[in-house]
């Protein structure tokens, strides 16, 4: 470790190793930061929290030299320092690790630790040497594996072991972890806690990401958290209780409670129109369970990478289930594909419009009619009357504004191509709704027409689940709000508890979590 | 911040591309023709037109095929071998007679578009990979049914398809306008068509809306394929003899130029039908002028490079967003 030059601080705080201040950072005009600080210390772990779009990401590449910012100021040991490439900031001592692993799948195991310094022997790899090497230090990391075969022969979390093995390796004075434990096992987690610990016992600094509470409190000693590309609070992690800490992430002035009037209490013999019983998904989701009736809008909230995404995506089969049921008006959807929860009535809005949602290329009416052209057609030939009449429809009842039903849907703002991607699913008169973050990035007119939207789709029987990272928005919107924690139901609010306090409590995680009845207490 | 003004520099120009790529190949065929016809009025003579109608008909056969595979973000590397193979069954099975033998073709130019859908759909193979694995073993398959030397073919009927002309126009034209009208109303008209397009555009998105996504990645390698084998036969009849170890080379790389000359993004979510034909006809022309007027066959080549170059520089509307 390169640490020489370390200056004391006072009493057991030593001087920062790194301080980054001020730190400004746009893409396209949009501020991913504005004005961010942040002060590593060694010896300590620095948790940097916040919802998606936060900043975190931008603020670590920028630490990592990817970014250049556009303003501010980078003092490593006490010098200004200026990363043109992430390169110079490993030179500098500055090493990363992130959820993926950028690392050579195809190498070995060995030639990954050591790539870029590999040992040489008289101009040549001196590969018995680079074996043996990279064997002992992986046994440090709980690795035991044969250094000499390819990399993706490993499981993800050894991987992550050999990622940052890499990392540290390079006499690192700071260390950063983008959400190290996404994809490990309970004991890799252990292994990899005890690294840190070893790393910080040894003087580094560590900025640790994580959304995980649980980690952050058992592994970190400060926090900062960001907001909307802004740093809203900077302090030790210890004197901040749970509940703040997810106030300080969210950070909206929250609705107390729902101001709708309750709906009409539904048929309590009759049939969920879905009901999910034991939903998995291996890492991410674990025995989720509930019922949505007719009429009613149940919320799904929970901390990023609480599953929320995952569970829905479960139901309508867009994510294989490792296990669960999924039953729609009473019967069991035995083929679990988009096409067949489609058919049974159940429609997802997916959380990424981009990606999941939008045909970039085509026009309005083509990104309306795409899942409805079988039923616009008769033997296979499309008609275009019928088209224009669903489209003509949707466009009014939903009022899209576009210049023409041809327009190319990527010249739209982002809250009318949601609209048309919920057209795409109300044209197809669903029984359930699922609604995955269906206000994210649309302007607050859209905002309020899409929520107004769904209150009055519920009003006309649909069963909607509201998927949202926005507890505003949950508590508004919603008849009852289930909440997950690392993929598991922790706590379900109804009637009176449907309330800011007992969400950001719940998702804080400080109630206990219901009886385990088979469904997760998500059951009325 | 400089770096933000090539970004908005290119956003200038990009309406500009728009319409080049829209109507460029229009203009352009029709620059080349004029040009053609100033240069050598017999350019325009029953003689000349018909032969080189004779040669861009397979081609825009093939072409179609690979316009339907491309708008799926795919590629099929196939179709020669496939021609191939056709001109190895052809003499074998020509004596049942000719609709025997053309079924034969197609049945196995549909086998192996099967074949090649299966890997990209099912096996997530990548379609440039897939196709091209096609693409050197049906040629094998080819060279052990056929042996090392073509073989004369003296059906009449089959002569005739490849040779003769109906109205002035070869019967090999007609049947590619006939296949031209079926695949543009296929494309445009049908839901196959729609969910086509939308699978090349994004192919998530189209999962996620229940669109058969499989079933519509194996109707167009097999859609390509049956195209091939079909040109196959007009290849066989046309030259009177089969000779698989030289028909149908490299037809692949002259399709693909037809559709990318044409206006179709490689990147799929779009099928430009008509452009193709007018890519495939510029392509032809282009040649036919170029060596016409005695110009070397290695520069004829670099202008065709440079022509794809254009095309596909004008085709990149994705990228430089």
């Amino acid at each position: 470790m390169a640490q020489a030059e370390r200056p004391g601080g006072p009493a057991g705080r030593p001087a920062p190793v790194l301080v980054a201040t001020g730190i400004d950072k746009g893409f396209a005009g949009v501020h991913a930061l504005r004005g961010v600080g942040l002060t590593l210390r060694p010896g300590r772990v620095h948790a940097l929290v916040g919802e998606n779009g936060a900043g975190k990401s931008t603020l670590i590449k920028v630490l990592t030299g990817v970014h250049r910012p556009d303003a501010g100021k980078l003092e490593l040991g006490g010098s200004e320092r200026e990363f043109r490439t992430p390169l110079e900031a490993q030179r500098a001592g500055i090493a990363s690790i992130h959820q993926e692993v950028n690392l050579v799948p195809m190498m070995s195991v060995a030639r990954n630790l050591h790539l870029g310094r590999e040992p040489r022997r008289r101009g040549l790899l001196d590969l018995r040497r680079m074996n043996r090497e990279a064997a002992e230090v992986l046994r440090r990391y709980g690795v035991d594996a044969d250094v000499t075969r390819p990399l993706r022969e490993l499981g993800l979390g050894a991987q992550q072991m050999v990622a940052l093995a890499r990392a540290a390796g390079v006499d690192a004075e700071v260390v950063v972890m983008d959400e190290p434990t996404s994809s490990l096992e309970p004991h890799e987690v252990d292994t990899l806690f005890a690294v840190v610990r070893d790393l910080t016992a040894r003087g580094t600094a560590v900025v640790y990401v994580s959304h995980r509470m649980d980690e952050l409190y058992a592994l970190c000693q400060d926090v900062t958290v960001l907001r909307d590309g802004r740093g809203v609070h900077t302090g030790p992690l210890a004197d901040l209780p749970r509940r703040e800490l997810v106030g300080l992430m969210l950070g909206r002035t929250l609705v107390a409670a729902r101001e709708r009037p309750a709906r009409h209490t539904p048929d309590a013999d009759a049939p969920p129109a879905l009901r999910a019983r034991g939903l998995t998904v291996r890492h991410r989701v674990h025995g989720v369970g509930f019922d949505v009736h007719r009429g009613e809008v149940l919320g799904l909230g929970g901390l990023l990478g609480s599953g929320r995404s995952e569970t829905a995506k479960a139901v309508v089969g867009a994510l294989g289930a490792d296990a669960g049921r999924v039953e729609v008006d009473g019967r069991e959807l035995t083929r679990r594909s988009p096409a067949a929860a489609i058919r049974a009535g159940v429609v997802l809005l997916p959380e990424d419009r981009k990606a999941e949602g939008l045909l970039p290329g085509r026009s309005v009416r083509e990104n309306i009619v795409l899942a409805a052209l079988p039923r616009l057609s008769r033997a296979g030939i499309v008609s275009r009357a019928r088209q224009d009449e669903v489209v003509e429809r949707f466009v009014a009842r939903l009022r899209i504004k576009a210049a023409s039903p041809e327009q190319k849907v990527a010249d739209l703002s982002g809250g009318n191509q949601q609209k048309v991607l919920l057209a795409r699913w109300l044209c197809l008169a669903p029984k359930v709704l699922l609604l995955d973050e269906p206000t994210r990035g649309i302007d607050v007119g859209a905002r309020a027409e899409v929520q107004a939207l769904i209150d009055e789709l519920a009003a006309d029987g649909l069963g909607v689940l509201l998927v949202s990272s926005d507890a505003e928005e949950l508590i508004a919107g919603s008849d009852r709000v289930l909440v997950l924690k690392d993929g598991t139901p922790v706590d379900e609010l109804t009637g009176e508890r449907v309330h800011a306090d007992a969400l950001l409590a719940a998702l804080a995680h400080e109630t206990r979590p219901p009886a385990g009845d088979g469904t997760n207490g998500a059951q009325r | 911040m400089s770096a933000l003004a090539p970004a908005g520099a290119l956003r200038g120009a990009a309406p500009v591309l728009r319409v080049l790529r829209q109507y460029g190949v229009y203009a352009a065929l029709a620059v080349l023709f004029l040009a053609a016809v100033v240069l050598d009025a017999g350019f325009l003579s029953a003689g000349n037109v018909r032969i080189q109608l004779f040669q861009v008909a397979p081609t825009l056969l093939v072409a179609l095929g690979m316009a339907l595979v491309i708008g799926t973000e795919g590629i099929d590397l196939s179709v020669g071998a496939v021609i191939a193979l056709a001109a190895a069954v052809i003499p074998l099975y020509i004596g049942w007679g000719l609709p025997v033998a053309l079924l034969v073709a197609a049945g196995l130019g549909a086998l192996s578009g099967l074949a090649g859908g299966a890997m990209v759909a099912f096996a997530r193979v990548q379609p440039i990979v897939a196709t091209l694995a096609l693409m050197i073993g049906l040629r094998g398959v080819a060279s052990l049914l056929n042996g090392a030397s073509a073989k004369p073919v003296t059906d009449g009927t089959l002569l005739a398809l490849g040779a003769d002309a109906f109205a002035g126009v070869p019967l090999t034209a007609w049947l590619a306008a006939a296949c031209v009208a079926l695949t543009a109303v296929l494309v445009h008209r049908t839901t196959f068509g729609r969910q086509l397009v939308a699978v090349g555009d994004n192919r998530r998105a189209a999962r996620l809306a229940g669109l058969p996504v499989r079933r519509v990645l194996l109707t167009v390698y097999l859609l390509s394929g049956v195209l091939a084998a079909l040109a196959g036969a007009l290849i066989v009849g046309h030259g009177a003899e089969a000779d698989p170890a030289n028909q149908g080379r490299n037809i692949e790389l002259d399709a693909i130029t037809a559709v990318v000359v044409g206006g179709t993004p490689l990147a799929g979510g779009s099928v430009r039908v008509l452009g193709t034909v007018a890519g495939a006809l510029f392509m032809q022309l282009t040649t036919a002028v170029l060596t016409q007027h005695d110009v070397p066959g290695s520069l004829t080549k670099i202008v065709e490079a440079a022509v794809i170059c254009v095309a596909v520089y004008a085709s990149q509307e994705r990228g430089t967003r």
